[in-house]
């Protein structure tokens, strides 16, 4: 009898062990709920895809994921439950993040508990400085502007006139794209900072018209915004084709399109994704989306996606090791083909390095469409590169 | 209320009211539980101390003064931003951060008291409320200092009395928070329960009638809007000091917002109404939340509208009815 027991008692301590070392625990923490609920479920529903496509084992380890829900703007909440993940759920790794002020908070978690963190969505550049474990799978609100900048300066915008959001992400964007536009030969005639909910553009668009600019730099972080906008320029007779309007993927974003109809006819964004883009490992992702969640997928969803596919990737190239400098280590220099198109993790910033596309917004088929008119490949964050 | 045979003088009416009850001691022992029950849930826990003491000083105003107020969080903002930029600026050190955060939140708690003092009821609502967002764009339009829309980086508390770190379990910030709200709970119970608590209940009931004996009515309300005002940005501080972040939520419409519901959950004019309040409203939320990330404001909802129907007086307020009279707390 005592044998069989200690028999079983081996056999059940191998059990825990072998059950115990072959799980890597993922805790996301994303918005499921609030005003930024559509965001986050988008990018979680990237990263499920990307999951249901690979399957759940990486390197012999079965991945395990934990959802928290962060409710929006709430960096208190982000960093109470990063570290609840860490020493409750003994999570190995941390992801999502789409809203700036969370990844924040959550980056001295990372740097304190050593654990990798990946931020798949939130722009703003100073965000992966934060920890030494931490990596980003979107963009840089400063990369987009930085490509935008060169790109007008080299086809023909000489005079440009500057209309932006007066709040943190607008004047991040703005300063990139002022930098890089006059280094390379444009001039700024003019710049106004709107507020931030402003609703009727008449006068600002008036104001622009009027220094006579060759493009109208436009800002907006989205939501109803771009409408109004539209709506302006078309009262106050700004022709496209004779003045440029230029601005970030929000400004046409696909909702943002629905609301302008005809009224974006013209504009010209600089996007890291867009499901239009012509590619045939996008056409696949789009495809599989789509049959998923019946829907487009979204920069937001492309963040989620390749997100895991880091993780996935890191995980392989580090054999399967789950600490946070194992993971970094592996994550650094990680090039791959995604559905956005060539990417890869910049071993000195552990940001991404990615093409920038420049879109107008087209009629194809009846439909509205960014499509795609140049590429700006490699991009690199402007403002990590300056602070070496 | 109102004087029984028993009491021989006002003064001793007062007196019976604040001796401590049974149900009271336990209850504070019972808080500290969780060091040893759920060491996993101490960041958690931290939280809920903090919103207490939010919802307490909400009380103050509401549940004993009569005053609505929708911006609370006003206060609880400008006490998160001067202990962050106290700490990023000159030092850490929490102790003299949450003296400072105090002292500033009591300063415009007393310079606003004077506007609030002349109105009631709608009036009161629209003020408070136009005072919060005018804080929230404040802190926004001063994004170089207060960081904007990123949020306060750079924030650092340094340890409790240069010994006892801030942990990632959270041990230090649920001793801390629960320390400050204990101590202002104190302070709280004392002046309900003192002659001008009663001419506070006074006001709120028929304040025409206060006049009419000679009571400062706008004194009063000046006197405990500010008192509200300090632990509310005491409140605010904890909560930079324990997460080392602020970002303009803790000024947002929907912190105040999300306190009254607080509040009314757990039983207004209670005091412990705001912390049994806090505790209900934040495990819910937790809980529901891990249970459904995405669907869980739902059974929030349920929550509310079950409280709302059959427990009209909050979660305590039914509670009381359950309790031997004998243990009651006579208010």
């Amino acid at each position: 009898m005592r044998r069989l027991l200690s028999g079983f008692v081996a056999v059940s301590a191998l059990l825990v062990a072998t059950a115990a070392q072959a799980q890597v625990k993922i805790g996301l923490i994303i918005s499921y709920s609030g005003q930024f609920a559509d965001t986050g479920i988008q990018l979680d529903n990237g990263f499920k895809l990307y999951m249901k496509q690979k399957g759940d084992t990486v390197a012999g380890k079965k991945i395990e994921v934990i959802r928290k829900d962060n409710g929006g703007i709430a960096p208190d909440v982000a960093k109470r439950l990063a570290q609840e993940l860490v020493v409750r759920d003994k999570v190995d790794i941390l992801g999502g993040f789409e809203l700036t002020p969370n990844a924040l908070a959550v980056g001295d978690v990372s740097a304190e508990a050593k654990k990798f963190m990946v931020v798949m969505n939130a722009a703003t550049s100073i965000i992966t400085t934060k920890s030494p474990y931490m990596s980003r799978t979107s963009v840089t609100t400063p990369m987009l502007n930085d490509a935008m900048g060169r790109w007008a300066a080299k086809n023909g915008v000489k005079k440009a006139y500057t209309l932006v959001s007066d709040f943190g992400p607008g004047h991040d964007a703005v300063a990139a794209f002022k930098e890089a536009f006059t280094a390379n030969g444009g001039t700024i005639v003019g710049s106004a900072l709107y507020p931030v909910a402003n609703m009727d553009f008449g006068a600002f668009v008036q104001a622009a018209k009027d220094t006579n600019p060759d493009a109208i730099y436009i800002w907006t972080p989205g939501g109803t915004q771009p409408a109004a906008i539209g709506k302006a320029l078309n009262e106050r007779g700004v022709d496209t084709s004779k003045i440029k309007i230029l601005g970030q993927d929000e400004l046409t974003g696909v909702s943002a399109l629905k609301s302008m109809g005809d009224l974006g006819l013209g504009i010209i964004t600089a996007a890291h994704y867009d499901y239009n883009l012509q590619n045939p490992l996008n056409e696949e992702f789009v495809k599989a989306f789509r049959a998923e969640y019946n829907r487009e997928p979204d920069i937001f969803a492309i963040g989620g996606y390749d997100g895991a596919q880091l993780i996935y990737k890191a995980l392989e190239k580090a054999g399967g090791k789950t600490d946070g400098e194992s993971l970094i280590a592996a994550a650094k220099g990680m090039a791959w083909q995604s559905p956005r198109g060539p990417m890869s993790i910049d071993p000195e910033t552990r940001d991404m390095i990615e093409n920038v596309y420049i879109r107008r917004v087209e009629k194809v088929n009846g439909e509205l469409r960014n499509v795609t008119i140049d590429t700006v490949p490699d991009q690199k964050d402007p403002v990590k590169a300056k602070m070496k | 209320m109102g004087l029984s045979a028993a009491d021989a003088s006002p003064l001793a009416h007062v007196a019976r009211r604040a001796a401590w009850r049974p149900l009271e001691v336990v209850f504070w022992l019972l808080t500290l539980l969780p060091f040893w029950l759920t060491p996993d849930y101490l960041q958690l826990a931290s939280q809920i101390a903090i919103t207490a003491l939010f919802a307490i000083s909400l009380d103050l105003i509401l549940g004993y003064g009569g005053l609505v107020s929708l911006g609370h969080a006003a206060f609880f903002g400008l006490g998160a931003y001067a202990a962050g930029l106290f700490s990023k600026h000159l030092w850490g050190e929490p102790l003299s951060g949450l003296l400072l955060a105090a002292v500033i939140a009591g300063l415009f708690g007393y310079l606003l008291s004077f506007i609030i003092a002349r109105f009631r009821g709608l009036a009161l609502i629209m003020i408070t409320m136009g005072v919060g967002q005018l804080m929230l764009e404040a802190a926004n339009s001063a994004g170089k200092i207060t960081g904007g829309a990123d949020g306060l980086q750079g924030v650092k508390t340094w340890p409790l009395f240069n010994a006892i770190r801030f942990d990632l379990y959270g041990n230090t910030a649920y001793g801390y928070s629960l320390a400050a709200l204990f101590l202002c709970f104190l302070v709280a119970r004392r002046i309900t329960n003192s002659p001008f608590g009663l001419s506070l209940q006074g006001i709120r009931e028929n304040s025409t009638r206060m006049l009419a004996i000679g009571a400062p009515n706008n004194a009063h309300v000046r006197r405990i809007f500010t008192i509200a005002a300090v632990m509310a940005g005491v409140a605010g501080a904890l909560l930079t000091q324990t997460t080392e972040t602020v970002s303009l939520e803790t000024l947002s419409f929907q912190r105040s917002a999300d306190l009254l519901v607080v509040l009314i959950l757990g039983g207004v004019g209670r005091l412990y109404g705001g912390i049994i309040g806090a505790i209900i409203y934040m495990v819910a939320r937790d809980h529901f939340s891990g249970v459904n990330p995405q669907y869980w404001y739902f059974w929030i909802g349920m929550l509310l509208i079950a409280v709302v129907v059959f427990l009209p007086n909050g979660i305590l307020g039914g509670a009381e009815r359950l309790v031997p009279k004998a243990w009651r707390r006579r208010a």
